[in-house]
């Protein structure tokens, strides 16, 4: 083989300085990011793990992280009294509800669609780009909306269940939430999907219609079993966002949003630890709970996917 | 009827239907958002049938939507004119260059995307506090200028580039930034316009962290600016209307503009090739 490559027999048959000089480039290249990761990522998150061990009880919360620090040294009687708390265990079960309540619904709903777009059919795009729509919507957008359309204040439609506002109900107020959550979902759910279904050899599916089988048979037998990497693709990265809703329960406002039912753990951080007497010794407990479980999702998916497709 | 014309007409009815569904909350947002507020008494507005762009005129200058729209563009090209470079710089490094400690730089990167905002909001807002920076541009912009993800995508990207390009490049006398800049960003310009506009919908979206270090109107974002006009029309629900469209409308003109970019975008990683 003449051409050289850069492995490392190529680093052994270079100069010395010649290697020094690519190292400096590369870190020339890493420094500003490896900088803004320093500071915004990794020592935050490092002294997020602190914060548990001290009480903070001043109403003005940020001296204690300048220096002229009013907190006190707590250990771990902190940690003891969230992590068995009735709060914590609740809102966790909260967001899981939540979670359950929206990601296989937005998949499930995204893959119809898909399955729906994906013919040849004059006018098709106007569809495919209708059902992608509410990608362009943040979830601020899609809770100002749903809020102006069935909000008990001001919505168009004020919409009522046991003689009062449907967020302002303990059964139906977390499910709306989802329903709001899901339809903001949907575009990037159905996009997903659909390229996916794109990504289907059209030869398969052919071949399985010659052998006889039915347009629900070819969906089971052919279609589902190959895009299971895209919904596990979309399972994983819908639940990390999920578990970290927060827009739609600052905007929404609905009953239970402190302890109750709708009590969402990234909603639970930005209270205890910016609201009022500020209390982020226990905030940043709701943050580590977010972060474990984002952890666990991320890993399960870098697992997969290294099998799939990063084996080089 | 032919059988085959019955089940065409049923296609598009199923189409039609569905369509209609999703697209009803924008649909009666937009239409509502052209109605005087008076010709509301009598229910919503299915149909526009006096048009007045009185709303928006309230919404861009009394409600300040319109100070907010260009606090969000500020910010967000900031982020993704950033965040382009130094994903293209990232990328290129773990790509072509051996250096020291590679393979734990990589894994640096990587474990950024393993952490939730929110892990780090607590620190990050008394940070940008000691730095004096709360309600500022610079909060707004600064903690977001590098990505793990854009990094590693382009990576991912620029490892298809034909080990004979770069061959030929360096027995062309080129050097690596010449190589990058000529040869390498020219032919992965589809994977960083994907790039480029995930990051600019990130970048626009954001809602926690603009509501934790913007206080006032010289700062604050489109997306707080909703949470504003909720708060303050709740007699006036036209207006939030014309609001919440014009929050809308820059990204939906963006994104059908560059359709193909956010297909590739949101699906990177999605599909295996």
């Amino acid at each position: 083989m003449r051409s050289r490559s850069l492995g490392a027999n190529g680093m052994a048959s270079r100069s010395h300085s010649r290697a020094r000089r690519e190292a400096t480039l590369a870190y020339i290249m890493l420094g500003p990011s490896l900088l803004i990761f320093g500071v915004f990522v990794f020592f935050p998150f490092v002294k997020n793990f602190t914060y548990p061990f001290y009480s903070q009880s001043t109403a003005a919360g940020f001296g204690a992280f300048g220096g002229a620090a009013k907190s006190k040294w707590v250990g771990w009687s902190q940690w003891h009294a969230v992590l068995t708390s009735r709060d914590f265990w609740h809102s966790a079960w909260v967001t899981f509800q939540f979670v359950v309540l929206t990601v296989p619904v937005g998949i499930g709903l995204g893959l119809f669609l898909a399955v729906v777009a994906h013919q040849r059919l004059r006018g098709i795009t106007i569809f495919r780009t209708i059902f992608s729509s509410t990608v362009a919507s943040s979830a601020a957008v899609a809770s100002t909306i749903f809020f102006s359309l069935v909000g008990t204040e001001s919505g168009l439609w004020k919409l009522r269940i046991h003689g009062h506002g449907v967020l302002d109900d303990k059964t139906w107020a977390l499910p709306a939430i989802a329903l709001v959550a899901v339809w903001q979902s949907l575009g990037l759910s159905f996009i997903v999907m659909s390229s996916g279904l794109q990504s289907i050899p059209d030869d398969l599916l052919e071949a399985a219609r010659v052998d006889g089988a039915g347009s629900l048979r070819r969906f089971w037998k052919v279609t589902f079993p190959l895009l299971s990497p895209t919904m596990f693709f979309a399972f994983v990265v819908g639940s990390i966002s999920a578990f970290k809703t927060f827009a739609e329960i600052d905007l929404l406002d609905p009953i239970g949003k402190e302890t109750g039912g709708t009590s969402l753990l990234a909603y639970q951080v930005k209270r205890l630890a910016f609201d009022g007497e500020s209390r982020t010794g226990q905030a940043a407990i709701f943050a580590v709970g977010l972060f474990v479980i984002v952890l666990l999702l991320t890993v399960v998916q870098m697992r997969l996917e290294r099998r799939v497709h990063y084996a080089r | 009827m032919r059988a085959s014309t019955v089940r065409l007409l049923a296609r598009y009815a199923v189409l039609t239907a569905l369509a209609a569904l999703i697209i009803f909350p924008i649909y009666i947002t937009i239409v509502n958002s052209l109605m005087r507020p008076a010709a509301l008494a009598n229910g919503p507005a299915w149909w526009p049938s006096h048009p007045t762009f009185s709303n928006y005129t309230a919404a861009w200058t009394d409600a300040r939507m319109g100070r907010y729209l260009f606090n969000t563009t500020v910010v967000t090209v900031a982020i993704t004119s950033m965040q382009v470079v130094t994903a293209v710089l990232g990328g290129y490094a773990f790509a072509f260059l051996m250096f020291p400690l590679r393979r734990v730089m990589f894994v640096v990167y990587l474990a950024t995307l393993m952490i939730p905002g929110e892990v780090t909001i607590i620190q990050n807002v008394a940070t940008i506090r000691s730095f004096g920076w709360y309600n500022s541009y610079a909060a707004l912009i600064v903690p977001f200028v590098a990505t793990g993800f854009g990094a590693f995508l382009l990576r991912q990207s620029f490892l298809t580039v034909p080990r004979d390009l770069h061959d030929a490049a360096t027995l062309d006398g080129y050097g690596h930034w010449r190589f990058l800049w000529r040869v390498v960003v020219p032919i992965s310009r589809p994977a960083i316009g994907a790039m480029a506009l995930f990051a600019f919908l990130g970048a626009w979206n954001q809602y926690l962290w603009p509501l934790l270090v913007t206080a006032d109107d010289r700062y604050r974002t489109v997306q707080i600016g909703l949470k504003q006009l909720r708060g303050q029309n709740l007699s006036n629900v036209t207006v939030v209307f014309a609001g919440t469209v014009l929050a809308f409308l820059p990204i939906a003109l963006l994104l059908l503009a560059f359709s193909k970019q956010l297909v590739r975008g949101l699906t990177a990683g999605a599909v295996k090739g």
